[in-house]
C-alpha cells in the first residue's frame, strides 16, 4: 500500500477543490463533514501504508512515488515525488489522525459562522501541504509544502479578518516565516551545488558516504536549522506564534500546536545525517537555541491571563524542547515528543476552545474559574492534558520528556539542569492555569452582564460533536507513551523502544551513543528525578494558586514576554519604516530628480540653441559653409584623403 | 543557427492580421462603438488563432532551431532583411503578447477608460500588437530596430490621451527616456555592424561576427545597448519612468505595459546584446547583476513606502524584473531559462494585478490605500483575485511567480564563464533576502486593502442587489457623485478577461516543466554558444 502514497494528499486536495466549487452549496454542517471524510481518507491511506512497511524488512522501508518530472531544466532535474518511509509515514500517521479529529470538533466550534465552508476549504488545503510537506522526497517539495503550510496558517490566522489584530497577526506570521524560508532556500542552493540533487537521498546519501565536505555539510545544517526557527517558533523568531492565537481555536489546535510548528523538527531529522557531519557546534547551537527558547517561553507563560496565550507560549517552549533534543542527538526523542506533544497540545487547546465556546467567546482566565461543575467532560480531559504535559507518570509527555532531559544531562550537565528547572515551571504554569480555569472562586459570575445575559449567564458544556475529539485526544495523551518506553528493568522487552526500532536506520543516533555516560547508568534515578520535579511544580502552584499560600508574582515583564516582541515592532515602525520613507524620497528627489533635472537641463539649452534660429537664410547658409570646411579640412588634414 | 521554413507565411500572417483590423477600423463611423469593439476583439481573437495555429505547427523537439524562418530582401541600400524567424524563446513571448491583447480588448468592451473614442483606442491596441509581436520575430537588427520603436508611440498615445491627471508629464517621460535609450541602443547597432563588417543585419550573422570583435570595442557596444534595454526593462537608475507612466496609464495600458513591453528589454539582452557580444557580456554582467540586485531591495523598499496602489505594483516590476536581470547576467542555462520564466510569470501577474487595480479604480474611483478597506467584504471575488496574484506575486510555490524567482536566485551560485562566484553569492544571499520583503509589502498592501471593514467613506456602498435600499441614506452627507453608485464584485466581461490568466498563473505554478521544455533547448543552444565564444 506504501505506492498508493500520492492518495494521502490527493484526498485532502479533491475535498479542497469540492469545497471549493461546491462549499456555499453545501454550506454548515455538510462542508465539516466533507472536509472530514477526506481527511480520514489520508488517515486510512496512511494506516494501510504503515502495516505494509512494517511486514517489509528493515532495509527495504522506503518506496519512492513519482508523480512527474517537475523542473528539468539543464542541470536541476527535480520530480514531483512522494518518499514513503517509517519517518514521514509516522508524520503522516500522526498528523492525518489529529487533524481528522480536529476537523471533527471545527465543526461544532465553526457552527454558525457565515464562512463555515471557506473555513474548512482552507483546513483541508492545509492538510494537503502539510503531507506534502513531510511526504516530499526532495528539499523543493517539502518546500512547497512547507510555504503551503505557511499561506494556509497566514490565511486561517486572519481568518476573521475584519478584526485588525487578526488581519496584523497573519501578515507577520507569514513574513517571520519568510525569513526562516530565506535559510531554507539558501540551503537547497547549498546542497544542489553540492551534490547535484536536492533529493534526501542524494544528500543524506553523501553525508554517510563522506562526500559532503564539513564546511557544506555545515552550511546547510545552519540554514536550514534558519528555517527551522522560522517554522517552529525559536527565539529569534518566535514572536509571531502566541499573536497567531488570533486565529479560530481549532487553527491553533492543529497548525500552531500539533503539527506545522513541528515541521522544522521533521525537517531537521530528515536531515540528520548531514548534521552528524556538520561541525561540532552545529548541534550544540540547536541545542541551546531549544533550550533558551525552552526557557525563555516557560518564563513568559507564567504570567498570562488569556486562556490560549498561555498555551502558545507553552508550545514554544515545548518545541524548544524538541530543538533541545535534537542538539542532543535524540532525534528519536525529539520525534517522540513531537508525537506526545501532538497529542496533549491539541487536546489542550480543544479544551481551551470548548471552554471559550461555553463561555461564550470569553479567553481571560481572570474571568473563569469552577468551571469543572459546568463543564465535565472538557475538565476531565483538560486535566489529562495538563497531567500529561506536566511531566505525570504514566500520562505519555512523561516519558518523553525524560527520554530528552537523559539525553541532555549526558550532552551537559549545565544543560540538563535548565532543562529540568523548565520542567519545573512547565508544571507551574499548566496547574495555574487548570485552576484558573477548572478550580477555583467563579470569577465569572460578576462578567456576566458583559456577555449580555443578564444575570442568567451560565457556562454550557460543548456539543458531542466537540466532546468526542476531546475523549480520544484525552486517551492518547494518556497512553502514548507506550510508544517508546524506555528500557528500565522491570519493563517487559517487548514495549521497549518501539519507535526507535520503527525509525531505525533513518535514524542513526539513538540510545546506543550515550550507554556509557553516568547519566545512563541512573536513568531510573534520573526518571524519579523529574517526576519530583513535575510534582514540586503542580504542588507549589496549588498553594499558590489555590489554596493561596504564597502571594502570586506574576511581574509585569513576563506579561509583556520581555518586551521583546515591542521592542521588534517599535523597530519596524520606528527605523524600519523611516528607511523605506527614506529609500522612496531618495528614488523620487534624487535618482528621478537627475532625469527632471536633465530634461531642464536640455529645455534650457535648447532655448539657447533656439537664438541661433533666426531665419535668415543667409545665417543658416554661414553655418553650413563652415561645416563644410571643417569638414573637409578634417578628412584632408586628419584622414589624409587627398 | 539552423533554421526550418515550413509553414513560414505563418509568423507574417500573424503579426500583420491586426493590420488588416485597423483598415477596416479606420472606415467604420466613430459613433458605432459596438461594432468597433467587436471588430477589434475579432481581430485580436483571429490573431490569437493563428499564434495557437503557429504553436501546433511548432515543433517542439527542434525548439532550438529558428522555426517559420523567411529571410527576404527588404531595404537592399542599407543590406537590411525581412528576416523572422521563432524559436523557443521567442515562441512564448510572441504568443504572450497575443493572449494579452485579446484580454485586454475583452476587458476593454465595458470599461473604456474616461477620454472615450474606442475607435482610436482599438487601432491603437491593434498597433501596438503588431509591433510587439514583430520584435519577438525579428531576426534582422533593423527590422528589430523599427517594430521596438513602433511600439512606442501608440502607448506613447494610450498614455497621453487616456491617462490620467498627470498623464502628460509621464506619457512624455516615458517617450523621450525611450527615445534616448532607443538613440543610443541603435549607435550600438550601427557599431556592431560597421566593426564586424558583416554582409547584413541579421542575427545569425552578426553572432557569427560580433564574436570576433574585439574586448574593449565589445564593451563600448554594449554599453550602448545596455543603456537601451536597461531603460525598457527598466533597471535601477532608469526605473523612474515607470511608476509615473503605470500609475497614469489606463489600466489597459498598464497591464500591455507590464505583460509585454518591459520584455522587450529583457528579450533584448537575450536575443541581441549577449548572443552578439560576447566578451562585453561577460564584462558587463557583474555590473547587470549588482544593479539587477540592487533594484530588487530597493524596489521592495520602495513599495513599501507607497501610499498608491498602482504605483506599489509599479515598484514590485522594478523588484521582479531584478531578478529576471539577475538571472540573465548569471550568464548560465539555468539563469537565463528562470529569468524567461519569470518574464512569462511577471506579465501574467502583473498584468493581473494591475486589471484587479483598474477594477477598483473603477468601482472606488480611487487607488489611494489608506481610503481602501475591507474588498473582501464588499467585493469578495475581486478580493480573493487580488490575494491569489499578491501570493503568485511573492513568489509562493506552486504558483507561476515563484519559477522565476528560486532558480534565479539557484542559479547566481554557481555563474557562468569564470564570474566572480564571491560577488554572485553575496548577491544571491541578499536577492533571496528581497522574497522576504516581497512578502512583507504584497501582505500589507493586502492587509490594507481586502481585510478590514470598509473605510466610513465607502461604508455605505453595499454590493449589488442590496445597494440601493442603503444608498440614499448617505447621499446627501457626500458630495462624491458615485457614493450612491452600487458596487459590483466580479463582472462577466472581468471574469472572460481574468480566467485565462488566473488559470495559467496556477497551472504553470504546479506544472512548470511546460514552459521549461520549450526555452530549454533554444537556451542551451545560446549558452552553448556563448561557450564557444568566451571558452574557445
Amino acid at each position: 500500500m506504501a505506492d498508493l502514497v500520492w492518495l494521502i494528499p490527493a484526498f485532502p486536495l479533491l475535498g479542497f477543490v469540492l469545497i471549493l466549487l461546491f462549499g456555499r452549496r453545501l454550506g454548515d454542517p455538510k462542508a465539516g463533514y466533507l472536509a472530514s471524510a477526506m481527511v480520514l481518507g489520508s488517515f486510512v491511506v496512511a494506516v494501510g501504508a504503515y502495516f505494509d512497511l512494517v511486514g517489509r524488512p528493515e532495509g527495504e522501508r522506503a518506496e519512492i512515488t513519482t508523480l512527474f518530472s517537475w523542473v528539468p531544466v539543464s542541470a536541476l532535474q527535480v520530480d514531483m515525488a512522494f518518499l514513503a518511509d517509517p519517518l514521514s509515514i509516522g508524520m503522516c500517521l500522526f498528523v492525518t489522525g489529529i487533524a481528522f479529529l480536529i476537523h471533527l470538533f471545527a465543526i461544532g466550534y465553526m457552527h454558525g459562522d457565515p464562512k463555515f465552508s471557506k473555513f474548512f476549504l482552507y483546513l483541508n488545503l492545509f492538510v494537503l501541504s502539510m503531507v506534502v510537506l513531510v511526504l516530499g522526497e526532495n528539499l523543493l517539495v517539502t518546500f512547497l509544502g512547507w510555504e503551503g503550510v505557511g499561506t494556509c496558517s497566514y490565511l486561517l490566522i486572519s481568518f476573521w479578518h475584519d478584526r485588525e489584530s487578526a488581519a496584523t497577526a497573519g501578515k507577520k506570521a507569514f513574513v517571520t516565516n519568510r525569513v526562516g524560508d530565506w535559510g531554507f532556500m539558501l540551503a537547497m542552493f547549498l546542497g544542489f551545488s553540492a551534490v547535484g540533487s536536492v533529493s534526501y537521498s542524494a544528500l543524506n546519501g553523501a553525508a554517510v558516504a563522506g562526500t559532503l565536505a564539513e564546511t557544506t555539510a555545515t552550511g546547510i545544517a545552519v540554514l536550514l536549522f534558519v528555517g527551522a526557527v522560522g517554522k517552529s517558533a525559536q527565539l529569534p523568531l518566535y514572536f509571531w506564534l502566541p499573536d497567531a492565537m488570533e486565529g479560530p481555536t481549532p487553527v491553533s489546535a492543529l497548525i500552531h500546536a500539533a503539527t506545522m510548528v513541528t515541521a522544522g523538527v521533521f525537517l531537521l531529522t530528515r536531515v540528520n545525517p548531514v548534521i552528524a557531519v556538520s561541525a561540532d557546534w552545529v548541534p550544540t547551537l540547536i541545542a541551546w537555541v531549544g533550550l533558551a527558547t525552552a526557557l525563555f517561553a516557560a518564563t513568559v507563560a507564567l504570567a498570562q491571563n488569556d486562556i490560549k496565550k498561555v498555551l502558545a507560549y507553552s508550545t514554544v517552549s515545548q518545541l524548544g524542547f524538541m530543538f533541545l533534543a535534537i542538539g542532543s542527538g535524540a532525534y528519536v526523542a525529539a520525534i517522540f515528543h513531537m508525537i506526545t506533544h501532538a497529542a496533549f497540545k491539541a487536546l489542550l487547546f480543544l479544551g481551551s476552545g470548548s471552554v471559550i465556546h461555553g463561555m461564550h467567546d470569553e479567553q481571560d482566565m481572570r474571568k473563569m474559574g469552577r468551571l469543572r461543575a459546568f463543564m465535565p467532560v472538557t475538565a476531565g480531559t483538560f486535566i489529562i492534558g495538563w497531567l500529561a504535559i506536566a511531566g505525570v507518570p504514566p500520562f505519555s509527555g512523561f516519558w518523553s520528556k525524560d527520554e530528552i532531559l537523559l539525553f541532555t544531562l549526558a550532552k551537559s550537565p549545565v544543560m540538563y539542569v535548565i532543562a529540568l528547572f523548565t520542567a519545573i515551571l512547565t508544571a507551574f504554569y499548566m496547574t495555574r492555569q487548570v485552576i484558573m480555569v477548572f478550580f477555583g472562586e467563579a470569577t465569572w459570575e460578576s462578567h456576566a452582564e458583559e456577555h449580555g445575559a443578564h444575570g442568567e449567564f451560565k457556562p454550557h458544556e460543548s456539543s458531542p460533536i466537540m466532546l468526542f475529539p476531546l475523549v480520544v485526544l484525552a486517551a492518547l495523551a494518556a497512553v502514548l507513551g507506550i510508544i517508546q518506553l524506555p528500557s528500565l528493568s522491570w519493563m517487559p522487552d517487548v514495549l521497549r523502544y518501539r519507535l526507535e526500532d520503527w525509525l531505525h536506520p533513518l535514524v542513526e543516533f539513538g540510545e546506543a551513543n550515550i550507554t556509557d555516560t553516568t547519566a545512563y547508568a541512573n536513568k531510573g534515578l534520573l526518571a524519579i528525578l523529574a517526576t519530583a520535579c513535575a510534582l514540586a511544580g503542580i504542588v507549589l502552584a496549588v498553594l499558590v494558586y489555590q489554596r493561596k499560600k504564597i502571594k502570586a508574582v506574576e511581574p509585569q515583564i513576563l506579561a509583556d514576554g520581555w518586551y521583546y516582541d515591542r521592542t521588534i515592532t517599535s523597530f519596524m515602525g520606528g527605523p524600519g519604516r523611516a528607511a523605506f520613507d527614506a529609500t522612496a524620497a531618495f528614488d523620487a528627489k534624487v535618482v528621478d530628480g537627475a532625469v527632471n533635472g536633465t530634461g531642464t537641463l536640455v529645455r534650457a539649452a535648447g532655448g539657447q540653441v533656439r537664438k541661433g534660429q533666426t531665419g535668415f537664410i543667409r545665417g543658416y547658409a554661414a553655418i553650413v559653409g563652415l561645416g563644410v570646411v571643417l569638414m573637409l579640412a578634417w578628412f584632408v588634414l586628419g584622414r589624409g584623403v587627398l | 543557427m539552423q533554421t526550418i521554413t515550413t509553414d513560414n507565411w505563418l509568423l507574417t500572417v500573424g503579426t500583420f492580421l491586426p493590420l488588416v483590423g485597423v483598415l477596416v477600423l479606420i472606415f467604420i463611423p466613430k459613433g458605432e462603438e459596438q461594432l468597433i469593439k467587436t471588430l477589434g476583439i475579432v481581430t485580436a481573437g483571429a490573431t490569437l488563432a493563428v499564434g495557437i495555429f503557429t504553436m501546433f505547427r511548432f515543433d517542439f523537439g527542434q525548439a532550438e532551431k529558428l522555426q517559420f524562418f523567411v529571410d527576404v530582401t527588404w531595404i537592399e541600400v542599407i543590406r537590411s532583411n525581412y528576416t523572422i524567424g521563432l524559436d523557443g524563446i521567442s515562441l512564448p513571448l510572441y504568443l504572450l503578447s497575443m493572449v494579452i491583447t485579446f484580454l485586454v480588448m475583452i476587458y476593454t468592451w465595458d470599461n473604456m477608460p474616461d477620454a472615450g473614442n474606442p475607435k482610436a483606442f482599438y487601432i491603437l491596441m491593434l498597433l501596438l500588437q503588431v509591433g510587439m509581436a514583430g520584435t519577438f520575430i525579428a531576426q534582422d537588427l533593423i527590422l528589430f530596430f523599427v517594430f521596438f520603436e513602433l511600439v512606442l508611440l501608440p502607448m506613447y498615445f494610450m498614455i497621453g490621451v487616456w491617462g490620467g491627471e498627470d498623464r502628460r508629464y509621464a506619457s512624455l517621460k516615458f517617450f523621450l527616456y525611450t527615445m534616448f535609450g532607443s538613440a543610443l541602443m541603435l549607435v550600438a547597432f550601427l557599431a556592431l555592424f560597421f566593426q564586424t563588417g558583416a554582409e547584413s543585419f541579421g542575427f545569425a550573422q552578426l553572432i557569427e561576427a560580433g564574436a570576433g570583435i574585439d574586448r574593449n570595442v565589445q564593451i563600448w557596444i554594449f554599453a550602448g545597448m545596455f543603456i537601451g534595454f536597461a531603460v525598457k526593462v527598466p533597471m535601477f537608475p532608469f526605473h523612474t519612468w515607470l511608476p509615473d507612466a503605470h500609475t497614469q496609464a489606463p489600466t489597459q495600458g498598464s497591464v500591455i505595459l507590464a505583460a509585454i513591453l518591459l520584455k522587450l528589454g529583457t528579450y533584448g539582452f537575450v536575443r541581441i546584446a549577449i548572443p552578439m557580444l560576447p566578451e562585453g557580456a561577460k564584462a558587463w554582467a557583474p555590473v547587470i547583476a549588482i544593479l539587477a540586485v540592487i533594484g530588487i531591495i530597493y524596489g521592495a523598499l520602495c513599495c513599501l513606502a507607497q501610499t498608491d496602489m498602482k504605483r506599489l505594483i509599479a515598484f514590485s516590476s522594478v523588484a521582479h524584473m531584478g531578478f529576471v536581470m539577475l538571472g540573465i547576467a548569471t550568464l548560465t542555462e539555468f539563469g537565463i531559462n528562470a529569468a524567461l520564466f519569470g518574464m512569462i510569470a511577471h506579465g501574467w501577474i502583473t498584468g493581473m494585478l494591475f486589471f484587479v487595480a483598474g477594477a477598483v479604480k473603477h468601482r472606488y474611483h480611487t487607488l489611494e490605500i489608506k481610503r481602501l478597506s475591507g474588498l473582501l467584504t464588499q467585493v469578495p471575488r475581486l478580493g480573493w483575485i487580488l490575494g491569489l496574484c499578491a501570493m503568485a506575486s511573492l513568489g509562493l510555490p506552486g504558483l507561476a511567480g515563484f519559477w522565476g524567482e528560486f532558480p534565479v536566485i539557484l542559479s547566481a551560485y554557481n555563474p557562468g564563464f569564470g564570474l566572480s562566484e564571491p560577488l554572485f553569492r553575496t548577491l544571491m544571499v541578499i536577492a533571496a533576502l528581497g522574497t522576504v520583503l516581497a512578502a512583507a509589502y504584497l501582505l500589507w498592501l493586502y492587509q490594507r486593502t481586502a481585510f478590514g471593514e470598509p473605510t466610513e467613506e465607502f461604508a455605505g456602498r453595499t454590493t449589488h442587489a442590496v445597494g440601493a435600499a442603503v444608498a440614499p441614506d448617505h447621499a446627501d452627507d457626500h458630495h462624491d457623485a458615485h457614493h450612491d453608485e452600487e458596487l459590483r464584485d466580479v463582472t462577466v466581461t472581468e471574469w472572460i478577461a481574468w480566467t485565462p490568466l488566473l488559470i495559467a498563473i496556477v497551472v504553470f505554478g504546479v506544472y512548470p516543466q511546460l514552459m521549461f521544455r520549450v526555452f530549454d533547448p533554444a537556451v542551451t543552444e545560446l549558452v552553448a554558444r556563448l561557450g564557444e565564444s568566451l571558452n574557445p
